[in-house]
């Protein structure tokens, strides 16, 4: 890394280089019964430069072929888009806890366990149902070092189970599942089992809503699949300096309910969203996206802050090997203090979404939502009464949100990219057949 | 450091005398380049290359995958993947036969994009994006290219030695259109094998996009409900691929009894008009190829046969457990995953309807086109239009906000009442499974009129 480093200072008036190197392994059950076992060991260099101030950029996952990194590097340059940040110099970081030794020691042998153990719990409470598992643990070494002194390392463990079972009964299919991660070992896996059996008790009868507008609560999962998308990309700095982004123009004003707060938050110990830095090697911190109901900040990476003549927020994170662009390290929404009970009771007709399917394919940056419900249950006289299908729900993130019924104490994480509690709007398009 | 064809001979060395049914290694070479716009500013122009590789091992029923990027000590490699699969395995192991295969295909290039410089490339985008730019209402553009070119050879310990080589080309133009606090936008995707032709000449493209996010800051909402459905060939081919297309994936099939019988062969689907086919046979065509990623030579199957189920998708696993033959459609996103089922190029074959028949007839319906998404859980699909009209006596009226279509897949290929005569296949896009995303494939049809189908909308 220091040789790169070395060698495209000499053509470049800065130079920044990052590695990441990482082994994930996922032990992975198909119909009920262990399936695959991999071993998946990746190592990747990118380096960015600014060369007569436009920058170039260039990876590589051939560690030894320096000269091919730096002249790909350059030939970009020279189309580049002019650089306005100034990479950071050394400096220290947060003390963020996001390795847990404890992973690497977890066996083939005790993942291929609890897999097992998972899906036995399941398919003993529904003898048809058919599920796939995955078991994964992962070791990541990340490295960053620039030209201005700037330089930060860290690695970083995770561990994730998932679990997805399908019931079939004639063409009719009904699909439930969990994904849990951390830094620690997930060796429990009491919780998820229990999540699961709850969803399959929801859905165990059929029961069909009207088309109109109908009271709806958000579960986390929900949350997830349909106000996730347009929340990212509204809060974003890029879609915010491009005026793309509808609350571009609300910094300081209420646009939500006042029971709502929302902060990108990478500084939670052991969370695989969490880390010391972002990709550019900016120290980590907790932003504030919606205090109250007002609109407090926006997150951004080092170049979109320069142009907006702001500071980077420490969300530089690089999707897919790319150069790094503003991104939510995790999104952590401030829990109510209505159960879920009290907010079902508090329905006489109505709907929980547990998962809606395409709901990000319309105008995102509109704020408008509309997808298929994949799971989702009836609620009369305040109580579950069984699964909804071929149902639609549709509606606007910012008129939906900006007057709640109430927000739930029940938060959780969903994957590892955003803790919430259940949501529930007092008035939700639904459509049905 | 050693090269793909230094390894491939070490790993080919390095079957022999493993204790397992079934040994193969993919290595692969390439390079990449992207560059994307966001409004009047490049945003972001690179290049990257990779070298790296796989084997994957089957013993009594269970597999082992091991991926790298070091090239160095292949054998041990070899034996973790086998010793993983051995820990798997406990059944019996099942592979369709395919024929041994040594061959160096040669690629049929149309225009390389690796002999396109990148001044050219760029200055092609500057076209687009300063046409859509200067639209008037426009607020920002979105603009993404990206080409590839991959080498790989694909080995394994029944002597298969394949090598092939692709270029790969996807351009993703948009346009966010804003006025108060509304945003709208609009855009088209589109790619192509071996040709960088494909995203040459797209001027009144960008002009028309740009001029469709404007109109649909004043266009109403659909209102909610069922109704007649037009989709052109485009937006056909994303509902072929999504609502139909997975269905026909035998991995999701061949281990569960229960969905084996809902896809049982001579099962009715569609009226007799329907016909679906997939194929990687045809030139030019993103989802195409020779062999997949298991060696196997790639054919064309129908999947639907005048209106009735006749066929699906196979690797060669899921051949051998149904006992039926492969269909060389085994495919891998890259060295870092195992070949699973996919689709390659898929589309419903023409008719004899004109656009005019299909709309004549409606009084009131939805003609929905261009495509913005999908997704699918087998028997629910969703997609979405990029751009949608209401249908009123016969005629297109006026513009919509997108719209999405939702429906149970077995009630809505029934409820295909009209195929036109004018199949086009769509070249954006890609397609996701199992964390592998996005594949290259292209999907087709005719113009094509849906009944009673459900419409997301305030």
């Amino acid at each position: 890394m220091e040789e790169i480093l070395n060698r495209a200072s000499k053509v470049a008036e800065e130079a920044e280089v990052f590695m990441v190197s990482s082994e994930e392994t996922p032990v992975e059950f198909e119909t009920n019964r262990l399936k695959h076992i991999q071993s998946k060991q990746s190592t990747n260099v990118a380096l960015r430069i600014v060369k007569n101030g436009r920058i170039g950029y260039a990876t590589t996952t051939r560690v030894d072929d320096i000269e091919n990194l730096i002249a790909n590097a350059v030939a970009t340059a020279e189309f580049g888009t002019t650089a306005h940040f100034t990479l950071p110099s050394l400096t220290s970081y947060p003390n963020i806890e996001v390795f847990d030794p404890d992973v690497e020691k977890v066996t083939q042998e005790r993942m291929a366990e609890l897999g097992q153990g998972m899906i036995d719990a399941l398919t003993k409470h529904t003898p048809e149902l058919i599920c796939e598992a995955a078991v994964t643990r992962i070791i990541a070494y990340v490295s960053i070092i620039n030209s201005r002194g700037g330089q930060a390392r860290y690695r970083q463990s995770a561990f994730t189970t998932a679990i997805e079972g399908q019931l079939i009964r004639d063409t009719d299919m009904l699909f439930v599942g969990e994904h849990w991660s951390s830094c620690h070992p997930l060796l429990e896996p009491g919780d998820i089992i229990r999540a699961v059996l709850q969803q399959l008790e929801w859905a165990r009868e059929q029961a069909s809503v009207p088309t109109r507008s109908l009271p709806v609560i958000f579960t986390p999962h929900g949350i997830a699949s349909a106000f996730a998308g347009p929340i990212i990309a509204a809060f974003n700095g890029k879609t915010v300096l491009e005026g793309a982004s509808p609350i571009a123009k609300k910094l300081g004003k209420g646009v939500f309910d006042k029971r709502l707060s929302l902060r990108d938050d990478p500084t939670i110990d052991y969370r695989p969203g969490s880390s010391p830095c972002d990709a550019e090697a900016v120290p980590s911190e907790a932003t504030p996206l919606i205090t109250e109901g007002t609109v407090s900040s926006f997150y951004y990476d080092l170049q979109t802050a320069a142009l907006a003549k702001t500071r980077s927020t420490g969300n530089g994170h690089r999707s897919q090997g790319g150069q790094p662009s503003p991104l939510p390290s995790a999104l952590v929404v401030t829990p109510g203090d209505a159960t879920f009970d009290d907010m079902l009771h508090d329905i006489k007709e109505g709907l929980v979404v547990e998962q809606l399917m395409g709901a990000t394919q319309g105008n995102i940056l509109g704020g408008d939502f509309s997808g298929n419900v994949l799971l989702g249950y009836k609620v009369e006289g305040g109580q579950i009464v069984g699964r909804v299908k071929d149902t639609m729900v549709a509606g606007n993130v910012y008129e939906l949100l900006k007057q709640v019924a109430a927000i739930g104490s029940d938060a959780r994480w969903v994957g590892s990219f955003l803790n919430t509690p259940s949501i529930y709007c007092p008035s939700v398009s639904v459509a049905s057949k | 450091m050693v090269d793909i064809v230094t390894a491939s001979q070490q790993l080919a060395e390095a079957f022999k005398g493993q204790d397992a049914d079934y040994v193969e290694a993919r290595l692969t070479e390439g390079e990449t380049s992207h560059i994307t716009y966001r409004g009047r500013q490049l945003e972001s122009i690179g290049r990257s290359s990779a070298i790296g590789g796989n084997v994957r091992a089957l013993v009594k029923g269970g597999w082992g995958f091991v991926c790298f990027n070091d090239l160095s000590e292949l054998p041990d490699k070899v034996a973790l993947a086998v010793k993983q699969a051995q820990f798997v395995g406990k059944e019996e192991s099942q592979l369709a036969p395919a024929e041994p295969a040594v061959e160096t295909v040669p690629s049929t290039i149309a225009e390389d994009p690796a002999n396109v410089s990148l001044a050219e490339k760029k200055q092609l985008l500057d076209e687009y994006n300063d046409i859509i730019c200067r639209y008037p209402k426009i607020q920002t553009s979105m603009i993404n290219y990206s080409d590839s070119q991959r080498r790989t050879i694909f080995l394994n310990s029944a002597g298969s030695r394949i090598e092939q080589e692709r270029r790969d080309v996807a351009l993703r133009l948009a346009a966010v259109a804003a006025s108060n606090s509304e945003v709208q936008q609009a855009g088209i995707s589109l790619g192509g094998l071996n040709d960088f032709g494909a995203v040459r000449g797209l001027h009144s493209e960008a002009e028309q996009l740009a001029k469709r996010a404007v109109d649909l800051l004043s266009a109403p909402h659909v209102k909610g409900g069922e109704y007649t459905v037009v989709l052109d060939p485009i937006l056909a081919g994303v509902f072929t691929h999504e609502a139909f297309g997975h269905l026909s994936e035998a991995d999701f099939v061949y281990e569960n009894e229960q969905f084996r019988q809902i896809m049982t062969l001579g099962k009715t689907f569609g009226e007799p008009h329907l016909n679906i086919v997939d194929t990687a046979t045809l030139p030019g065509l993103r989802g195409s190829y020779k062999y997949d990623d298991e060696g196997v030579l790639a054919t064309k199957t129908y999947l639907i046969r005048e209106g009735k189920l006749v066929g699906r998708l196979h690797s060669r696993e899921t051949a051998a457990k149904m006992k039926e033959a492969p269909t060389g459609n085994a495919r891998a996103i890259s060295y870092r995953f195992p070949p699973i089922v996919r689709m390659t190029n898929t589309y419903i074959e023409p008719g004899l309807a004109s656009l005019d028949d299909i709309i004549s007839e409606i009084k009131e319906g939805v003609y929905a086109k261009n495509w913005y998404g999908g997704v699918t859980s087998m028997e629910m699909f969703t997609f979405s239009a990029g751009e949608a009209y209401m249908i009123r006596d016969g005629k297109v009226a006026e513009l919509l906000r997108p719209v999405v279509l939702t429906g149970n897949v077995f009630n809505t290929l029934k409820n295909i009442d009209a195929i036109g005569n004018d199949l086009d296949m769509n070249q954006g896009g890609g397609c996701g499974k199992g964390g592998q995303s996005p594949l290259p494939c292209s999907n087709g049809s005719p113009h094509i009129r849906i009944r009673n189908c459900l419409v997301g909308g305030r």
